[in-house]
């Protein structure tokens, strides 16, 4: 490989010089592990939407970025995805991950796909449709991936909101007891621990 | 243009794994005997694990991300632990460190060991399966010395490990490790050396270095391709960055890099033999001290629970990058925990590598990624599809037989 390997700074600098405004914020972490505790860096750029696609074509001018996988969570009033990139792989001690951070408002939940670009996100922008019900715009293959086919429309596993999972498709195996219907078995059984139906904690899921 | 209909003709295949003991559903588009396309379904065995995550706190999700995978026991709980001491700030015991690689290098001997076995059974060669895998005995018997078990070991937890590799272990593994590297000029000899498995793997299920960054691929599948990519080397943590480790590529070995599944074989092969070198140094560099930072796990649920922020803990499982992202925001379970594991990037590298191949090629070209679909998915759904499917054995039977004709 012949790229020029940026320092984390540099790749930060390129960013906010490219795109102003448009780049909300950029975090540098590190992490040292090891006897010899050489770093590792992280940077973290929240981005507008409406840049993602070029801030992606920039990455790809840098050095073809290794797309790890988009994460998102739910904060409230908006759903937050972030894209996990790394950079300068091949170059012993100074990959460091590019993640982007977007943040869509609940009432206009979409999002520009970057499968252009990168031909292998679509696995998890498939992921993110089902899970977080975010609509990839221009999505070229826009079928569920993990979620069985029988699974309800409008059910997002990963919201925390009244579209998350509702407390009726949870199933408490652990709650689960000997079935009454079946004859005694030889052996004699043991004494079950009881577990009080009341107080068992019920409401996390839907929190 | 009736007679289009006729071609091409589709076949799925799965549920039921063609190559492993796990389930993902196929569809080829074939044009006689050739794959025109390829389709799957992955998520048969999705479980949610990282729903269940979002409701429990860090100490108890240890216990979850062991039983990710039966395999990558210690990949996803040191990835998922990596990520929440970032978060928490915790300093990582260096011996802590060394103990870690120590395990994370046994996880890729076995689970390596493992896969060239598989790759032996798939191709017809049964023997070979055998060898390989009462061979790979030695590194179970190693690891359950070390933790107590032979999967889901639990030996890494947040803050560090739970036990010490005192000094009566010290020869335990050296022996295995010796014994290893006397095996491994056999192996190689019996894989790459052997003509029918040089014509059933040549320029087979091939993927283009193109193709291999442009779909994400990680690990040995990405390395085989000629991709210089391995966190050990590239992102180093734990002890690897005192060790120096370099990515394996095919070139090294056979002068040129194909990226077919032969080259899958020499990269895991290769990686066999470094893992014991690692191991070996960092037996003999090991420094002394704690093995975790906070022993006490009520204390340490207390740290986690004021933790504040988000991180990213990467690892190189034995199928390549294993990735774990966790926000925290003062309670006790993780705000937003996303794990991706190896062979959910490595997937998408099916399509180029089977199209073009034959029904018989399935199996091993399947395999050659070493899917591990329990990781990929985390709800569980039974079909009652009337569709004729292929079965397993009947896939195993069309390889086997194409090695015997191959052989005449």
């Amino acid at each position: 490989m012949t790229e020029k390997v940026l320092s984390p700074e540099q790749v930060a600098q390129v960013f906010r010089e490219k795109f102003g405004a448009a780049v909300t914020d950029i975090r540098i972490t590190e992490r040292r592990e090891g006897a010899k505790k050489n770093p590792n860096f992280n940077i973290w750029i929240d981005i507008d939407r409406s840049i993602l696609t070029s801030a992606v074509a920039t990455l790809i001018d840098m050095h073809f970025p290794h797309f790890s996988v988009i994460s998102g969570m739910d904060t409230g009033e908006a759903v937050r995805l972030i894209y996990h990139f790394t950079v300068f792989y091949g170059h012993p001690g100074s990959e460091c991950t590019v993640s982007f951070s977007v943040t869509l408002p609940k009432n206009d939940l979409t999002v520009p796909t970057i499968s252009g670009l990168i031909p292998g996100a679509v696995f998890s922008e498939r992921e993110k449709q089902e899970f977080l019900g975010v609509r990839v715009t221009d999505i070229p293959d826009g079928r569920r991936l993990f979620l069985p086919e029988d699974f309800p429309e409008g059910v997002y596993p990963w919201r925390k909101d009244e579209t998350g999972l509702p407390d009726g498709m949870i199933k408490e195996l652990w709650r689960s007891k000997r079935p009454t219907d079946r004859p005694v078995p030889p052996a004699g059984e043991k004494e079950l621990c009881e577990l009080p139906a009341e107080d068992a904690p019920e409401k996390e899921g839907s929190s | 243009m009736s007679e289009e209909k006729k071609s091409p003709y589709i076949i799925p295949i799965g549920p039921t794994h063609p190559a492993l003991k796990e389930p993902v559903m196929f569809t080829f588009q074939m044009n006689g005997e050739v794959i025109q396309d390829v389709d799957f379904a992955p998520g048969q065995t999705h479980r949610g694990i990282e729903w269940m995550g979002m409701r429990r706190n860090p100490v108890q999700i240890v216990h979850l991300t062991d039983r990710i995978c039966g395999i990558c026991g210690v990949s996803h709980t040191l990835a998922f632990s990596r990520a929440v001491e970032q978060v928490a700030g915790i300093e990582v015991p260096e011996r802590a460190d060394y103990i870690r690689t120590i395990i994370a290098e046994f996880e890729r001997i076995q689970s390596h060991l493992l896969w060239a076995g598989v790759a032996a059974h798939e191709l017809g060669f049964d023997s070979l399966l055998h060898l390989t895998w009462r061979v790979r005995e030695q590194s179970m018997d190693v690891i359950e010395n070390l933790t107590g078990n032979r999967v889901n070991y639990a030996l890494v937890q947040v803050g560090g490990v739970r036990r010490d590799i005192i000094p009566e272990q010290h020869r335990i593994i050296e022996d295995c490790l010796s014994t290893y590297e006397g095996l491994l000029g056999k192996l190689l000899d019996l894989f790459l050396h052997d003509r029918t498995i040089a014509m059933r793997c040549r320029d087979v299920g091939l993927l283009s270095k193109d193709d291999a960054l442009k779909l994400c691929t990680v690990g040995p599948t990405a390395r085989a391709s000629g991709v210089n990519v391995d966190l050990r080397q590239d992102y180093p943590y734990c002890a690897y960055g005192d060790l120096d480790v370099r990515a394996i590529l095919p070139d090294q070995h056979m002068g040129e890099t194909r990226g077919d599944v032969y080259d899958r074989i020499v990269v895991r092969l290769l990686e066999v033999g470094q893992s014991c070198g690692i191991v070996r140094q960092c037996l003999s560099e090991m420094p002394a001290g704690e093995i975790t930072a906070e022993p006490k796990l009520a204390k340490l649920l207390a740290i986690c629970k004021k933790a504040r922020g988000e991180a990213i803990g990467r690892v190189e499982a034995p199928r390549g990058e294993c990735f774990h992202y966790v926000v925290m925001e003062g309670k006790e379970a993780p705000a937003a925990w996303k794990v991706k594991a190896s062979s959910y990037s490595n997937l998408m590298s099916w399509i180029p590598m089977l199209r073009g191949e034959q029904i018989a090629d399935i199996p091993i070209v399947v395999a050659s990624i070493d899917p591990c679909l329990s990781c990929t998915d985390r709800v569980a759904v039974v079909r009652s599809g009337s569709r004729s499917i292929l079965t397993k054995d009947d896939l195993h039977r069309l390889s086997v037989e194409k090695t015997r004709r191959l052989q005449q």
